[in-house]
């Protein structure tokens, strides 16, 4: 299988969700400037700490897996927002100076 | 996301059927489409993105809609089940391609050499009919050998295939375009052919040859002026 393809990052999180894990998805909405993932990436997250995919190099994964913690507990959406006038992507370290949206969502 | 939702996702991949999941921002509201219960500009939007293949936020009356475009894989049909199409086909997949390797003679297209490849021992002509290439479909002849690169490219020519690419050095393919000339194809039409094929990267192993193709594919998928060879001589 491509594992590299954001449909099978979906059909990842959703055998995990089968499995009986507690998983939410994060997908890249919009882009501004350089990013290194386009929008419809996607990156999956379980409560016990599996992840697969991408919504950046690198280097907003942590605080989305953070995000994504709180709506696998919460079940509401967020829409994050990173960049470089942003205090959280200076801490995260959003290097490539671009800007991403990326909607966190539970899947039930 | 829904259960509900994701069987419906689940099920149009499966029938390699183009949809759009459509997300309401912030509040994560979401529907497939098209989807004639929805507004005939939401609609319109999402038929845009399919087209493209590009997904993105677009604003409709006074909300944000993320249109995540969920196409059927483009696909490659590689003619010969040569060493260079041990080296393409693996490499193609996570390019986004489904592949099928094409050759007639059984001992070049087995599983031995193609582990988890789709492989067709029809001869080539038999073979692109069936697939029927359409404007998501590139054709790729490999095998040096006018009996099976020729008829396959006849009947890539007669298709929308967005790519048809044949390996031969400069003066194979001369000779492979009188031939193809013969069958009644206009210079105008075989100027679609990208021969020699690839990227010119000075590629000499089968790996730098399959890393050739797969970046004139990318190119020419991704609009790169690095694709345009078209008139050139």
């Amino acid at each position: 299988m491509n594992t590299t393809d954001s449909d099978d990052i979906l059909a990842t999180a959703a055998g995990w969700r089968a499995a009986g894990e507690l998983v939410a998805v994060a997908t890249v909405t919009e882009t501004w400037g350089s990013s290194p993932r386009p929008a419809g990436s996607r990156l999956a997250v379980t409560k016990s700490g599996k992840m697969a995919g991408s919504v950046s190099g690198g280097c907003i994964e942590g605080a989305v897996a953070e995000a994504a913690m709180k709506t696998i507990d919460s079940g509401t959406p967020q829409l994050l927002d990173f960049g470089v006038t942003h205090e959280r992507a200076w801490e995260v370290g959003l290097a490539c100076g671009g800007k991403v949206k990326v909607f966190v969502e539970k899947l039930s | 996301m829904t259960p509900e939702t994701l069987l419906a996702l689940e099920a149009a991949k499966a029938a390699k059927c183009p949809v759009v999941l459509a997300t309401r921002l912030p509040d994560g509201e979401q529907c497939l489409l098209p989807d004639s219960a929805q507004s005939a500009e939401l609609n319109e939007a999402a038929a845009k993105v399919l087209q493209s293949d590009e997904s993105g936020t677009v604003k409709i009356g006074n909300t944000d809609w993320f249109l995540h475009a969920h196409n059927p894989p483009l696909r490659l049909i590689v003619v010969g089940a040569v060493h260079i199409a041990q080296a393409l086909a693996p490499f193609a997949a996570p390019c986004g391609f489904a592949v099928t390797v094409v050759d007639p003679r059984r001992s070049f297209g087995s599983d031995e050499r193609f582990p988890g490849i789709t492989i067709s021992n029809l001869w080539p002509d038999e073979a692109i009919d069936a697939f029927k290439p359409d404007s998501r479909t590139a054709v790729v002849t490999l095998t040096h050998d006018p009996k099976l690169d020729d008829p396959a490219l006849d009947r890539a020519l007669k298709s929308d295939a967005f790519y048809i690419g044949s390996l031969g050095s400069r003066r194979t393919h001369a000779a492979r375009l009188g031939r193809l000339k013969a069958l009644g194809h206009s210079d105008e039409a075989m100027a679609r052919i990208r021969g020699p094929v690839g990227l010119n990267i000075e590629a000499v192993t089968a790996p730098e040859i399959a890393l050739s193709i797969i970046a004139e594919l990318v190119a020419v998928r991704r609009g790169s002026p690095l694709g345009d060879r078209v008139a050139k001589s």
